[in-house]
Order: structure tokens, then sequence, then C-alpha cells
């Protein structure tokens, strides 16, 4: 890696690190509910850490069932006004919690950095700008629901629970509260317990933008928290993302009641590289599916399946790239792999990565020198990687790429579908017709061909199989928080 | 001269474009559905149905899963001229239909008649969609970058569907129709008191050209047969239809194992076959599949955009 | 990756044996052109601008304004060319900021053939050398006879670098023999010291396909330097085609062991602008080409904001035009 190299490189990039000034931490935040940070029932916290330097950030309020239940019965309450609400009035909310993330959008990149461990130009290039998008998209459907292709004034659901992970904490937020309000539900938001600042900090931009309290309610915690929310007999609608172990679990919970459920789970993406491809941009593409975010992406494309005609020379040229890669400081500039997001994580990971290389998988990372405090893990290819392999069949959620190769675009749909899993798949070739051919057989929810890793809030996003069910984003996603 | 002694018909179950016994060997009693004969306890003979195992249902999940590529894979046009050729067939068999529908559900023949020809309609109802569904549940995104975005509908794969225990004929082409209509394959469990209507509907389907495995009829006890299909691994949806509370509740935990779709049972008094349908029983079964390509330029002087 | 140091190169490259079966004929050398890797434009441009959101600060930066403005072709290429205008670049070429010796010169100035005899006097004894565009520059829409005489007279005149045209049309129109034989006779008029440029003038090639065919070809034929561009038309140095080209050259090498440079010429006008280049060699062709034999910027006012920049740098304070001399 850039920053490791052994000889003294002649273009060394100086450090150029953003500013932390621009965000103010408070020592400790409460439960955001009915429009106020309280304290949890029984007084309980936790402490959330920076993942790159394992610095207590602050100490958070961990929310237990009574807590829950406050939180349920506050979105209950405000349910009925909200719902209520002309469309184009819940619409100006939505666009004036949009211009304000906008506002603010340095600010919260940074704090996601520090709360998360993601590179800064992840958080600024990427998260918050997509983030505002989100919000502005969902705005301009709360009074255009009539032509959603629902029927005409469809209804909203009632309160919906809402479990969000830790590797798009904004985002993820961003894509369950946006539809949810702009359909005129209300909802009690759990963020996960590693990563919950930038959510509090969306309960002020809540207090800004003057949203009626209890309209969003944000409860911090662990997973006991979620289940509790996920199992409240008075929540309409549960959405969740997350493993899929924890998923499947939700769906026992909500059977047999009348909750509507959407989850949102694992992957073990393909991206597939056929011998026609655009090499240089399937190299990036590559890099783009399995680094980015440190590999910590549900739909990451964690399987690389190269033509065997090309696998030395696209080996080549992707071990070339990853030594441009540079790893450390997320608040750097021109950090290109930042931190692991928990010491659990980074367990798995190594664990999962040990795994590969008992198994007899070939394990390569470039030279890369790992700072000493905080969650790291090197960018990490397996070759000579086979279906049967650990590697190639858990979702490790790390930065680990496994390479497998194929002779056939047959072979190469086989392979590329021989996985539970069905969320994302990218092909690599200049053939037109391959192209399509090939993303009518996938069975993924999302295809990216000669790119890889684009989101857009107009874009449906979901899975397949047991990468969840449901979609978020454009107008599918509407259907998740209306009674249809 | 002595009447003449008709032939009875044995009723099988349809599996993989075939009509095999059940694998248990097993049959049990159906008889009609009158309130007359619900009363004294007991309905007149009718015949003997096969009664499903669960080795029944591991095949037929191997027949649905066989049929998937080839249905999935046809035009949307070659599914609707089959699903259309499937009202022609039952309608030159409508009598039979009618008479099996009014010993089932013990209804009057014109009751009966007017629930055929429902059916039949629905059958031309579907067949219109196929064609039509993913236009309207699917196109393009306007993505904010130089990217071609399209979302269209999928199906999901093998559905396991719990016909309704009632309605034995309208119920039963009701869930069926739009399950196939949008290229899944389905293992239906037909109506448990009244499977006939299910088991003959094979014959039909056998005859109009819908490839063996798309569509494979099991009777039987409900719960039995039902249960290991909501635990299969290869089954990726389930429809509750003819499932009561408890029993729904049951399969809907069982079915998480591998997260099938699951369609939850309406309450029963909200069910009204007659009903024009929408696209909820299509758009249950669908997966929405995104695939994103790059525009660019035509060139790269900056000047073609 | 070969690891073939600069200094083990010759002075000039010559066309590269080994692939003469494919330079038989516009079908074979269409086969192999045709055969290199696409561009998808949308991904290339992406990771172009992606690069240049790196954020270059304090001792890199300072770093990299010196390289820039050692690797600057300070050039004219006017009718309007007067021998004085010529005199005046030199002066400047030798020494960009007359109040800082320690900038360094920069790596060459570029004339027209008929003012070389003039930059040569101008630059004499500095180390910087003179470049001459030639072919017809910059339509090189003349006979090969007349290119010919317009490089000889170069050379003749001392130019130690040509930078010569390539007939887009004949390429456009597939006739990649064409374009070969014309590159590969103006090599051999350059003779054994004058290092080639071939300007593949990449705003009409139009497409990114084009341009690294052009690439591939033009180093097959022997040219020292590739360069995106006369500065004569709409669109010329961009991030995305010199990322483009900086692949090119790095795999050229890769394969045949060949180093070629790359020049970006037009348009690069602020040092923001040539520190994004700066990094794009950095992370695609790699430091091997981190030095003014490898890589020039193809400009004349860019000079002045490196140097502004330069001045900001050591004093803290911003400069202006003023500060700064204009030639």
């Amino acid at each position: 890696m850039a920053p490791a190299s052994s000889s003294a490189p002649a273009f060394e990039y100086a450090p150029a690190p953003e500013s932390r000034a621009v965000v103010d931490i408070a020592p400790s935040y409460g439960l955001f509910i009915d429009g106020e940070f309280t304290e949890a029932a029984d007084g309980k916290v936790f402490k959330t850490v920076s993942p790159s330097t394992e610095e207590v950030l602050s100490e958070v309020a961990e929310a237990g069932e009574a807590d829950v239940d406050r939180a349920v019965k506050a979105a209950r309450k405000a349910f009925e006004k909200w719902s209520a609400l002309p469309g184009a009035e819940r619409a100006k909310y939505l666009f004036r919690i949009a211009r304000i993330i906008q506002e603010r959008s340095r600010e919260l990149a940074v704090l996601e950095t520090l709360d998360n461990g993601k590179p800064i130009r992840e958080t600024r290039d990427a998260d918050l700008p997509l983030v505002a998008a989100h919000f502005f998209y969902y705005a301009g459907w709360a009074d255009k629901l009539d032509h959603a292709g629902y029927g005409a004034n469809p209804r909203p659901l009632g309160v919906a629970g809402q479990v969000i992970p830790w590797n798009f904490p904004l985002l993820m937020l961003a894509w369950k509260i946006a539809p949810a309000l702009a359909t005129g539900n209300t909802v009690v938001l759990k963020p996960a317990e590693t990563t919950p600042l930038s959510a509090l900090f969306f309960a002020d931009i809540c207090r800004q933008a003057g949203l009626p309290k209890g309209v969003v309610n944000i409860i911090t915690g662990d997973g006991r928290a979620g289940a509790a929310l996920t199992a409240h007999p008075d929540v309409n609608k549960v959405a969740f993302t997350g493993s899929t172990a924890v998923g499947k679990q939700i769906a026992r919970t909500v059977a047999g009641t009348r909750k509507k459920l959407t989850l949102e789970l694992g992957g073990k993406g393909a991206n597939i590289v056929f011998d026609d491809a655009p090499i240089d941009q399937a190299v990036e593409g590559i890099v783009n599916g399995i680094f980015f975010n440190q590999g910590q992406v549900c739909c990451a494309g964690s399987r690389l399946l190269v033509q065997e005609s090309i696998h030395d020379e696209l080996l080549d040229s992707l071990k070339r790239r990853l030594t441009t890669l540079r790893l450390g400081d997320p608040l750097d500039k021109n950090t290109d792999i930042g931190a692991i997001n928990s010491a659990e994580q980074l367990a798995r990971i190594s664990a999962l990565a040990d795994q590969g290389e008992a198994e007899g998988a070939e394990r390569w990372s470039p030279a890369c020198e790992l700072p000493s405090s905080g969650y790291w893990f090197a960018p990490t290819l397996f070759t000579n990687v086979t279906q049967a392999h650990t590697v190639a069949r858990d979702e490790i959620f790390g930065p680990v790429l496994s390479v497998l190769t194929f002779r056939t675009p047959d072979e190469a749909v086989a392979k590329a579908n021989n996985t539970p899993y069905g969320l994302s798949a990218g092909i690599w070739t200049e053939k037109g017709s391959r192209i399509l051919a090939v993303a009518n057989k996938l069975r993924a929810g999302v295809i990216w061909s000669n790119t890889f890793n684009k989101f857009d809030p107009t874009s449906p996003f979901g899975g397949y199989k047991e990468s969840g069910f449901g979609r978020e984003g454009g107008r599918h996603g509407l259907e998740a928080y209306l009674d249809v | 001269m002595s009447e003449r002694l008709s032939v009875f018909k044995t009723y099988k179950l349809y599996v993989g474009g075939k009509f095999p016994r059940s694998e248990s060997g097993r049959v049990y009693e159906v008889t009609t559905r009158t309130s007359a004969a619900a009363a004294a306890g007991k309905g007149k003979w009718l015949a003997n149905a096969p009664l499903s195992s669960r080795k029944d249902a591991r095949d037929a999940v191997v027949a649905a899963r066989k049929a998937f590529g080839g249905w999935s894979g046809a035009t949307a046009y070659n599914r609707g001229q089959i699903l259309y050729r499937v009202a022609e067939m039952l309608e030159g068999r409508r009598d039979q239909y009618v008479a099996e529908v009014a010993d089932a559900e013990g209804l009057s023949k014109s009751k009966a008649a007017a629930q055929v020809d429902a059916a039949i309609d629905r059958w031309v109802w579907y067949a219109g969609w196929t064609d039509k569904i993913a236009q309207v549940v699917g196109g393009g995104n306007p993505v904010a970058g130089p990217f071609f975005n399209l979302s269209s509908p999928e199906p999901t794969g093998v559905v396991a569907v719990l016909a309704p225990q009632e309605s034995s004929f309208l119920g039963l082409v009701s869930v069926i129709a739009p399950v196939v209509a949008t290229g899944n394959t389905a293992v239906v469990v037909a109506s448990e008191k009244s499977p006939l209507p299910a088991l003959s509907l094979g014959e039909v389907l056998a005859t109009s050209d819908l490839p063996g495995g798309v569509v494979n009829v099991l009777s039987g006890r409900t719960a039995e047969i039902a249960t290991p299909l909501a635990a299969h691994q290869d089954v990726n949806a389930i429809d509750l239809a003819g499932a009561d509370e408890t029993l729904a509740k049951e399969l809907e935990i069982a079915a998480a194992d591998n997260l099938k779709r699951v369609l939850r049972p309406q309450p029963v008094d909200d069910v009204d076959w007659s009903a024009t349908p929408g696209t909820d029983r299509m758009t249950a079964f669908l997966e929405t599949k995104t695939v994103w390509h790059p525009t660019g330029a035509l060139g790269a002087s900056g000047s073609s955009y | 990756m070969p690891t073939t140091a600069p200094a083990a190169q010759g002075p000039v490259n010559g066309p590269v044996h080994g692939l003469a079966d494919v330079t038989a004929s516009d079908s074979t050398l269409r086969r192999l052109l045709h055969g290199l890797p696409g561009v998808d434009t949308v991904g290339l441009e992406a990771r172009a601008a992606s690069l240049g959101t790196r954020s270059i600060k304090t001792t890199a930066k300072a770093y990299a304004l010196d390289l820039a403005i050692s690797m600057v072709d300070l050039t004219t290429l006017e009718g309007a060319d007067t021998p004085g205008k010529v005199r005046a670049l030199g002066a400047k070429a030798v020494r960009p900021d007359p109040t800082d010796r320690t900038a360094p010169a920069t790596a060459a100035v570029c004339v027209y053939p008929d003012m070389v005899p003039t930059a040569k006097e101008a630059v004499a004894g500095s180390g910087v050398k003179v470049a001459s565009v030639a072919t017809a520059f910059p339509a090189g829409r003349a006979s090969l006879a007349v290119k010919l005489a317009d490089v000889r007279e170069a050379v003749t005149a001392g130019a130690d670098e040509v930078d010569m045209v390539i007939d887009r049309g004949a390429f456009l129109a597939g006739h990649y023999m064409k374009v070969y034989d014309e590159i590969t006779a103006v090599r051999e008029a350059c003779g054994t010291s004058a290092r080639l440029k071939v300007i593949f003038e990449t705003g009409e090639l139009s497409t990114y396909d084009n341009i690294r065919r052009a690439s591939w070809l033009g180093m097959l034929a022997g040219a020292d330097f590739i360069k995106t561009s006369t500065g004569k038309v709409a669109v010329n140095a961009t991030p995305a085609n010199t990322l483009l080209m900086l692949e090119a050259v790095r795999d050229f090498r890769a394969q045949t062991g060949v180093q070629v440079g790359v020049k970006p010429a037009g348009g690069i006008r602020t040092a923001k602008d040539a520190i994004k280049f700066l990094v794009l060699v950095n992370e695609t062709a790699g430091e091997d080409w981190l030095d003014n034999h490898w890589f020039r910027f193809g400009a004349s006012s860019l000079l002045n904001d490196l140097l502004m920049q330069r001045q900001k740098l050591a004093t803290g304070r911003y400069s202006g035009p003023d500060y700064v001399t204009v030639d």
C-alpha cells in the first residue's frame, strides 16, 4: 500500500485530515422519544467508540422494553395527525429535512466517519449526498401517492419499527425514514449499537425542521431493543436491514401477525468478468465492489468470477491496483480504506480469512502497515478458491475478495447463482447481448453491468432468496409502507 | 334392459405432467358437501382421492423446479397463449366441472355453473396479464448519473399454493393462475375436503400445452403436505390461502428458514373470489430486478452529449 | 511488472520489433488494435474524477509544484510568433521565477520549426530542450514528403524533440498502415538524437477506444512520447484521456519492456489541474513516470499559475499576476 512502501516513494501525499472541529459531539445522549431526549427508564447507558482509534466518542442511553413501549406509544399518538396531514404538507417537512442535511453535510460526514470508521472520502462523496437525495426523492412522493400505481388514496400502515445496521448508518436511516414519513407512517428507529450518533444528530435535524413530536423516535441500544421493537404488538410495519440470521428470526417473530415485513439482508455478490471486458474499468469495479466501505456492504462483489483465459492478466492488474490503495486515518481525505467498524466484526473477518487459508485458498494482501490502535484489516485476495470453500460461500462482510474462475457464460451464471443469497451481481463485457443474456439469468435483485456499487433513490434495491424481500428506493419502495 | 353401469374415474395426482398415484399408496374418501349431508354428518361418497405424503410433496417440488427454467424463460406472449388455451379446454369440459363443483360445494347446477364460468373467465383475464404486468410494475428509473437503469419483475420461483378450502374451483383457479401467469411454477395443495375439481384440472392443464411440472396438484391433508413444503429449502414462496390461522402461523414460521415470500391468508369473511382480483396475487410472487448500465457519451471529445 | 529503469533506455525509441507480423497490413493492425480491451467511458471518467479528489497539501504540494514546473513544455505556437517572443519564452523557461532561483527550469520550449534556431540560442547551455512541432502542424494535411521536410528542417536546426501530428483522417478511415508508416518515416527522419512525440489530437479521434488504439499504434511505430493534442481544437488534454494514455504506456511497457512518455497538452491552466495530472501519473503508470523524461505538460499559461502557487506556499500569502513575468 502506498503509505507503507519500503523505499520512500517520490510523490508521498502529506496528511490531509478533514477538520474534526466541524462536529460537536456531546458527552452523552438520551433516547429521542416524542420530540425529547430522555434517559432510559432504567438509566442504562453504553459507550460508542471511534473504530479507528478506540477513543470513546460519547455515552448513549440503552433502551429497554419500557423505553421501546414508550417510543411506540409516542409514534402511535403522532400517527393520527401525521397521517391526516395533506401530502403536500408532509412533503414540505421532508424537503426541509433534505435541505438541512445538505447544509450540515460536512458535519454529518465527519461524524459518520468518526463513529463508523469509514473514510471521509466516502461519507463526503457517497453517504451524505445519497442521504439528502433520498429525502428529496420521497418528499416529492408524499402528495403524489394516488399516482404511484397502488390505487387511489393508498393508506399508511401506522407505526413502523425500523432496525438498521452500522455499515451506512445515516444512509440506511434515510432509506427507512424517508419513504415511511412520505406515506404518512410514524416511526421508531433503532440504529446499530456501534453507530448510534448520526441517528441522534438526525433527531436534532427533525427538531430543526419542526417535525411534529413523535413522528420520528430514535431509540439506541443493542439487539435486545431491536427484538423488543419488532415484537411490539402495536407496531404495524417492520423494516430491517442486517444479517440474514437476524432477518430470519424477525420473520419468525412477525409470523401470524398482521405486520408487514420487509427485509434487506446479506449477500455474496458475484462480479463476473468476461475476457472481452473493459479491463481497466473492470479492475476499478472489482476494487470498488469489495473495498468500498471496507467490504462491509451487503451488496459487495465479494466473489470475483473471472474467465480463465484472462485470469492471470486480470489478477496482475488487480494486485497492482491494490498496492495503490491507501489505508489509514479515515479523516484523511486521501484515505481509501478505513477502519473495520468493531472489534467483533474484525474478529469475524479474521476468523473467516484464516479459515480460507486453512482450507487451502491462497491468500494475498499488498504490503501494508496497519495502525497500532483501532480495528484494521488489510485488503485481502483469495485465489485458487472453489465453490466449496467457506470464503466463497459465507458472507465475510469485510475487505476480502474470493477469486474463482469459469470457462463459459453458462458456467459463470451457474456459479454466480450457486448461493442462498441473491442481492447483487456484476457483469463485465463489451458485448451487449451477453450483458442482457447474463443479467436475465442471474438471480439477484441488483445487477450492475460494466459498473458496480451504484445507488440512487429512484432505483429499487433489494434481494432475491435469502437476501430478503421487499424493495427500497423508487416507486417500488413505497409499497413497503402502504396498506396495499 | 338394465341401466349401463358407469365407469368411475380414478382420481390421481398431477405431478411433472404425469398422473401418479400417491407414493403412500393411500387414499381418502371424498364426499358431497350439501348442507343436508353436513347435517347428517356425512355426504355421499364421490371418489377416493390420493392421500399425498411428504414424499409426494418432495417429488412435486422437484418437478416444479425442473419446469421453472423453461416456463420462466418462455415469452410472456407464449405464456398468455397457453393460459388462454387452458380456458378453451375448460370451456369444452364445462359440464364436467359444473357437476364436480356442485357436488364438491353443495351448490345448485346454476350456482356451480356461475363458479365455473367465472373460473374460465379468470384464466382469460390472467392470460391477458402475462405480457402487461412487466410494463405495469417495471420500468426505467431516472437515476442521477450517466446510467441506464431498468427495473423488471421476475418470477420468484417455485411457489407452494394452499388452495382455498371452500371455493374448490374458482378459488383454486384464482390462486393458481396469477402464480403461473408471471412465470412461477406451482405446487398446489387442493382443498382438503373438496379436491376433485383440482385433480380434474390437471387433466385440462395436461392438454393445454402447459409444460409438465408448471402446475402440480396434490390432494390430502393440507397440514400434512403444507408442513414439508413450508420448510422445503427449494421452495421460494408460499401462498397460505387455504390455511387456517393456527396453521398459517406455523407455516409462516417454518417458511422463515429460507426466507420464503409468504402471502398470508385473507380473513375468510373477506374473500370474494368472484371479484376482479387486481394485481396483488401476481406481485406477491414477483421479484424486482434492477439492471444498471453506463450510458456515457458518443465520444470522448465532450461535444457529443 | 518489468522494472526497466529509464537510464537503461537509449535516448530514443525505435519501431518495436518482434511484432512485425502485426504491422504487415491494415487488417493485421486492425486485428491487434481492435483486440485491445475496450474502454468504458463512464468508468474511465469516474476513475479520473475520483483521482482528482486527492488532496495534495504542504510538502507533497511543494514537491508536486516543482515537479510540474520541471515538466512544462513551455509553448508558443502562433502565427504571430517572432524571434523576440521566442527569446523571451526561452528566458522564461530557463529561469521561470526571476525572484526565486530555486524554482526549477522547465523541460523544454516548444516552437514551430522556423523558430528552432532562435529557441536553441535562447536556452543554450541551460539543459532546457527545444521541441518543435512538425508534419504540417496542426492539421497534418500535407504529403509525406512535405511532412518529412518539415521534420528534417527542425532536426537540422537542432531540435531535441519533434512533436508530430498523426493523420487523423487516415486513422478514422481505418488506414492504420498509413499512419504507422508515416510515424516510422518521421521516426527515421528524427535520427538518433531527437525524441519523437506523437500527437493524436484526441479531440478529433472522438472515442476512448480510438485513443487507446492510437496510443498502441504510435508506440508500436516507435514513439518516445504519446501526446494528446495540438491545443488547437475544442477539446484537448483531459484527465480521462490522459489517464487512458497512462494506462496504455503502462501496459505497453509490461508487454514489450519499452517505456514511452506521455504529454497532455492544451487546456491545463492551473496548478491545481496540473497536480491532478501528477496524481494520475503516480497512481496509474507509477513513479517511474514522475520525471520530465517521461511526462510533460504542453502548456503556456500553466507555468505562471504554478509559480504563483509556489510563491504562496513559500510566503503563506496569495500571489498575483503582477508578481510573475508575462512573456
